[in-house]
This record gives structure tokens, sequence and C-alpha cells, in this order.
């Protein structure tokens, strides 16, 4: 891969990623994150 | 006295693991700390049932989110992920991962050591795809939720940072006990014979995660880079390297987890880790001389 190629992957991916972040924040779902792991995760402990 | 990378690493792995689980108390009570910080991700695998986890694992909180009523994809969780691979790429394994620094204490065990056929390396990829991103989405139930596949059916992180304390602590959990736990509890028993016997067997075979990371391991920031002009093909960075890689051939190896130690043994000092670019900042260095020559000149 050449280093032009990975400068330009690398600026679209943090790119993406930012806004990725600020999408998933704005439609709530860090608090669907924090509720689950919050709560014993009965299936994580293999009870579930 | 001067620290060597080796200690510095283990210490920065201890560092994170403390902070990883900070809420030591709730092993007493079998609670978890339900704290605000819950909805940020560790960088690492570390089981948010874990009564001492700060943070939110990223694996259980990408199928929790995908296998939730209103969402089939979480972007909070993935934009997370991307983001740190791309800046840090497979060091948040060798250096920030709490499940990493157990399965190196592991492999201090005396036991039989073997090296890992090449092709189990793949496994973590299916796993990846099948357990974490596609079962949450199609295996749902009447009311539209998926299961996290991965935590409920492999996870043996799951199972020792959260199942065993859980259960230690609550007789009514203990109840419920079934099957699945058994299966579960072969999977943890397997991984940590595996770890004793491969370095960092479940990193190299099971873990979505580094799957991730090291698919983002050939564009991250941090990077390894081989001076070819210097390096003398001794070889010897790639017998030195307990994730069986080649730096000099494959510096952006999926695989390779930053550890520092091919560096180490370098005997050319060809290899460099780091955010910036050797031939760069010598580039830069000279630039600055030549505006300092240049104007003290005038």
């Amino acid at each position: 891969m050449s280093s032009r190629t990975k400068h330009l992957l690398r600026a679209g991916t943090l790119t993406a990623a930012v806004l990725f972040l600020i999408y998933g924040v704005s439609r709530g779902e860090a608090a669907i994150v924090l509720n689950k792991a919050i709560h014993i995760c009965m299936e994580c402990i293999g009870l579930g | 006295m001067k620290l060597t990378n080796t200690v510095k690493r283990k210490l920065i792995q201890i560092a994170a693991f403390g902070f990883s689980n900070i809420h030591l108390g709730n092993f007493k009570s079998g609670s978890l700390y339900t704290g605000s910080w819950k909805q940020f991700c560790n960088p690492g695998l570390n089981c948010y049932s874990c009564p001492a986890a700060s943070l939110a694992c990223p694996i259980g909180a990408l199928q929790a989110v995908s296998g939730s009523m209103n969402f089939k994809f979480s972007f909070y969780v993935v934009g997370f992920l991307l983001a740190a691979g791309v800046i840090f790429g497979r060091v948040i394994c060798g250096f920030f991962c709490p499940f990493g620094l157990l399965q190196e204490l592991l492999h201090k065990i005396p036991f039989p050591k073997r090296k890992l056929p090449k092709p189990l390396r793949y496994l973590k990829y299916i796993i990846l795809v099948v357990f974490v991103i596609l079962l949450p989405i199609i295996a749902i139930d009447y009311m539209g939720m998926g299961k996290p596949a991965f935590c409920e059916f492999i996870c043996p992180a799951g199972t020792l940072e959260g199942g065993i304390p859980l259960l230690l602590a609550n007789p009514r959990l203990r109840t419920v006990i079934g099957e699945l736990f058994s299966l579960k509890a072969a999977i943890l028993v397997l991984t940590l014979l595996g770890c004793m016997s491969v370095y960092r067997f479940f990193c190299k075979t099971i873990c979505p995660l580094g799957a991730i990371y090291g698919l983002l391991n050939k564009i991250s920031l941090y990077h390894l880079e081989v001076d070819q002009k210097k390096c003398v093909g001794c070889q010897k960075c790639a017998h030195v390297c307990k994730m069986d890689v080649d730096p000099v051939k494959h510096p952006d190896s999926a695989e390779c987890i930053r550890c520092g130690e091919c560096r180490d043994a370098c005997p050319a000092q060809a290899i460099h880790l780091g955010f910036t670019s050797p031939a760069r900042a010598s580039e830069h260095k000279l630039h600055k001389q030549h505006v300092k020559d240049s104007t003290s000149g005038d």
C-alpha cells in the first residue's frame, strides 16, 4: 500500500469515525450501552 | 535505575488493568459499578459484568446496540472502534487490554509451549462476522431483540471476570446455572490452557476486538517502520516475536501488537515504533537546522 493511499484511508476512516460517534451519541446509543453495562448481563456470564 | 521497555510496558498494562477494574469493593457485594463512566467503551476487552469494571466492553456494547429493538447498527461503538483503531491500532492489545495482560501472565506458568498453526489466526475474523455482527441482527426474538451471541456462547473473559465472581458472591444466581454455563466454563478452561501453552492464544484465535484493530493496524497512526538501509537481515526480530510476525516482511501485520520486543532485539536499531516516521522526523530536523543557519547568517 502506497504512503498516499495510507494517508487517504487514515483520514477517511478517522473522519467517518468522528461522524459515526456524533451521530451515534445524538440518537441515544450511549444510553443503551450504559443501560446494558450497569445491569448484570446474564448472557455474558453464561446464565442467560 | 533505568527501566527496560519490557518493564515499562508491563507497568502500563498493570495501570490499564487497574483503571479498567477500579471498583474492587464490588467483588464482595457481588454488584456492578453503575456510574455514568459505563456509557464509555474500554479500548481493550474487559467484561462490563465484571463487578470491578469501570467502563463498557466495546464488543458487548456493539452487540447490545445492534441487538436492541430500535437500532440494528451501532454508529457510536463502531465510531469509537474506528477512531481507536486508526489512531492506535493493536498497540491497544499490547499495552491497554486487561485480558491481554492476564494471558501474558498465564503464559509464564510452566507448561508445554507450542506455536499456533497459522490458519487458526483466521478464526477470529469468522467469530467477528458471525457472532458479533450477524447473529445479534439476524437471530431475533418476537420483540425484535437480538442476543449478544459472542458474549453468550463464547467469551471466556465474561465467564472469568463476570460469571465466576458474580456466582461466588450471589447464591441466588447459582440456582440458575445450566448447560450454557457448562459450555462457557469448558471454553474458559480450554482458553486458559491454550494461553498457558500458546502466547496470547485468545488474541490470536478468538478475539473479535483484536480482529478489528488488526485490520486497522495497516493504516494506524501508531505504526512500525523498518529502515531497510540499516537492516542487516539477521532475522533476530522475527525470532523474538511472540506473535509470530516477521516485522521486516510485514511491518503492518494484523497480528503485531506493537509490544516493541523486535525493536529492542534489533542490533542495528533499524526498527522504529511510534506516531511519527523517522525519515520525516530527520527531514524536519534538517529543515529546522537549515532555517536556523540561514537566520544566524543574516
